[in-house]
């Protein structure tokens, strides 16, 4: 043993270190917990470094970045360059005053408006690792940041805590190749999970390929994480296919545009609606009323686009008739003259409509309308087209009333036995 | 064997002198490599991509005289990389525990004051770092996460380009002993 360790020394502290933090990763992954002393120190001891540096450069940067630009100009005009060096580190200083300014009142008033407790951070550096998107935020477990807790801009969400240290937190971003989140999209109501890429853009998973998404609609946070309160706006959709079994959706986060520099930490999340925006228009599409036929609906008659059925435009057909004649419905004692039903072409003159007989094949102004022409007293109504017969292009959808004025009158032609239809009788 | 690769097999002369770094550079100079790391690709993001602290840890790893403090030296700094990031601690931590092993093992052999050596071997460790990691993420950690070699290839040149005029700068802080 002795010779085995002497001889192979340096392999067998190299083995031992390595199965030392093997146990240590499989410790933390088993239990799911920290080694908490170790970051504590490592965090405590950076981000003062980080705050400073942070602070350094927010009031050196500018002038640093000034004198190089005055360099240059020096050489052509010494005394238009100092009087527009002054000019443009004023000009600057101001500029990034007023920017400084704007997003302070943009995320003070965001804070306000909110119905959730939040908190507002300033992000103070990245974390390490070339995969993975974190930062650090400059508030930490005494300003009761928590891990779990979600991060938010007035934009959109940014991501969650992490880990929350006393002088800091580290925030994963939505970016980040682990994140996920539930989401839900505006228009379509498509629930998803919001999964980070590592990149610019996110991946919205779980998404039936049979659901609708469009490109350019906005996903909210679902709420259903239990992390982000409902109704955060998330991001718009950048591009659509479908997969295998879920749709690949890629979203554009809008929290993130241009860098977060300051957020917001939500502390008491109150779940939103989502705002209302544009609905999805519904499957089918009825189209308008013929211009010509417009004019031919009896008085009385349902209007257009009114839900009816062959009974109400057989209705009206009765009473004009009535009202030609002189004759007021309900109001003849028993045995006088009734109204002489045989002047309606469409009962005696001509068959019932072709949607009676065979319903669900012709109908409306969307059916073909073949045979001889009409008879004279149906002078008014709808010429039949030339042309090839146009089939309805659903038959399931076709709803008489919605689509036009009662059919045409037609010459009398016997239909089947087993589909002749009951003549009105009452009315 | 040319004379020009026996020359590069031979002892290296850094080896030969004996010199090395105060205490207080062994400490300050990988803290300030991950401090770099966290705060610089705030402003420039593409320079996350550059290794500073693996960096460190290969130069350690070759100057030293022995594979044992450079495996503590890699672990001691992938430790810090650990605590200030998301993953468990001691996934860098054995990454890097190797690349000091290893580097300082190589370093026997090479003559690593040579600026084609350095690169070659600043680049190889470079990329031995990022599989590695990647695969102890998959394996230990379950992770999904893509190993783009076209992109680690350009990185690890980069890196290694890094490191030539970083390992001169980090020889001028050497004292003689």
């Amino acid at each position: 043993m002795d010779f085995f360790l002497s001889r192979y020394r340096h392999l067998t502290v190299l083995l031992i270190v390595i199965a030392a933090q093997l146990l240590l990763i499989a410790y933390q992954v088993r239990t799911n917990k920290d080694v908490p002393l170790v970051r504590v120190w490592a965090v405590t001891a950076v981000t003062p470094v980080e705050q400073g540096l942070e602070f350094v450069r927010r009031y050196t940067w500018g002038f640093v970045e000034d004198y190089f630009v005055l360099l240059g100009v020096r050489s052509q005009n010494e005394n238009l360059r100092r009087e527009n060096g002054q000019l443009k580190i004023e000009n600057n200083y101001l500029r990034n005053e007023l920017s400084t300014a704007d997003r302070a009142r943009a995320l003070s008033v965001f804070e306000t408006r909110s119905p959730s407790k939040t908190i507002a951070a300033r992000v103070i550096g990245n974390g390490t690792g070339a995969n993975s998107k974190v930062v650090f935020v400059d508030r930490g477990s005494t300003s009761g940041i928590e891990s779990g807790m979600a991060v938010v801009t007035p934009d959109g969400i940014v991501g969650k805590v992490v880990d929350a240290y006393p002088t800091a937190s580290l925030v994963m971003l939505i970016t980040d190749p682990t994140f996920a989140a539930g989401v839900l999209s505006q228009k379509n109501r498509v629930h998803g999970t919001l999964k980070g890429q590592g990149h610019a853009e996110c991946l919205v998973d779980y998404v039936q390929n049979e659901e609708r998404v469009d490109v350019g609609e906005w996903f909210y946070t679902s709420g259903d994480d239990r992390i982000f309160p409902k109704g955060f706006p998330v991001g718009q959709v950048a591009a659509v296919q479908n997969g295998k079994t879920f749709k690949e959706i890629y979203v554009t986060p809008s929290g993130m545009q241009g860098g977060a520099e300051e957020v917001l930490i939500v502390l008491q999340g109150v779940h939103q609606e989502v705002p209302a925006g544009e609905l999805a228009a519904p499957g089918y599409r009825i189209l308008p009323l013929p211009a010509d036929a417009a004019s031919e609906i009896p008085q009385g008659a349902p209007q257009p686009g009114a839900l009816s059925t062959d009974a109400d435009r057989l209705r009206a057909i009765y009473k004009q008739a009535g009202a030609d004649q002189k004759h007021v419905y309900g109001e003849g004692v028993p045995g006088s003259k009734p109204p002489d039903f045989t002047k309606i072409p469409s009962v005696h003159g001509a068959p019932p409509p072709a949607s009676a007989a065979q319903p669900g094949v012709e109908t409306g102004a969307h059916a073909s309308v073949p045979g001889p022409a009409a008879p004279p007293a149906a002078k008014t109504a709808p010429k039949p087209q030339p042309g090839p017969p146009v089939e309805a292009s659903d038959p399931a959808d076709d709803e008489p009333g919605a689509v036009g004025p009662p059919p045409a009158p037609r010459k009398p032609v016997p239909p089947p036995a087993a589909t002749h239809p009951q003549a009105p009788t009452n009315q | 064997m040319t004379e020009y690769t026996e020359h590069l097999l031979r002892e290296s002369p850094r080896k030969g002198t004996a010199s090395r770094f105060r205490f207080v550079w062994l400490v300050a100079i990988p803290l300030v490599a991950v401090l770099s790391q966290v705060y610089v690709p705030r402003f420039i993001p593409f320079l996350a991509y550059l290794e500073l602290p693996l960096l460190i840890t290969v130069h350690f790893a070759l100057s030293s005289r022995g594979p044992i403090p450079a495996l503590f030296y890699g672990m001691f700094i992938g430790l810090v990389q650990d605590s200030l990031s998301h993953q468990p601690i001691g996934m860098y931590g054995i990454v890097k525990t190797l690349v000091g092993y290893f580097a300082a093992s190589v370093s026997m052999r090479f003559d690593v004051q040579n600026p084609v050596v350095t690169f070659i071997l600043s680049f190889f460790f470079f990329f031995f770092h990022q599989f590695f990691y990647w695969v102890l993420a998959r394996a230990l950690l379950g992770e999904v996460i893509t190993f783009d070699v076209q992109q680690t290839l350009i990185f690890g040149l980069l890196n290694a380009a890094v490191a030539l005029p970083l390992f001169r700068i980090l020889d001028k802080l050497k004292v003689a002993s």
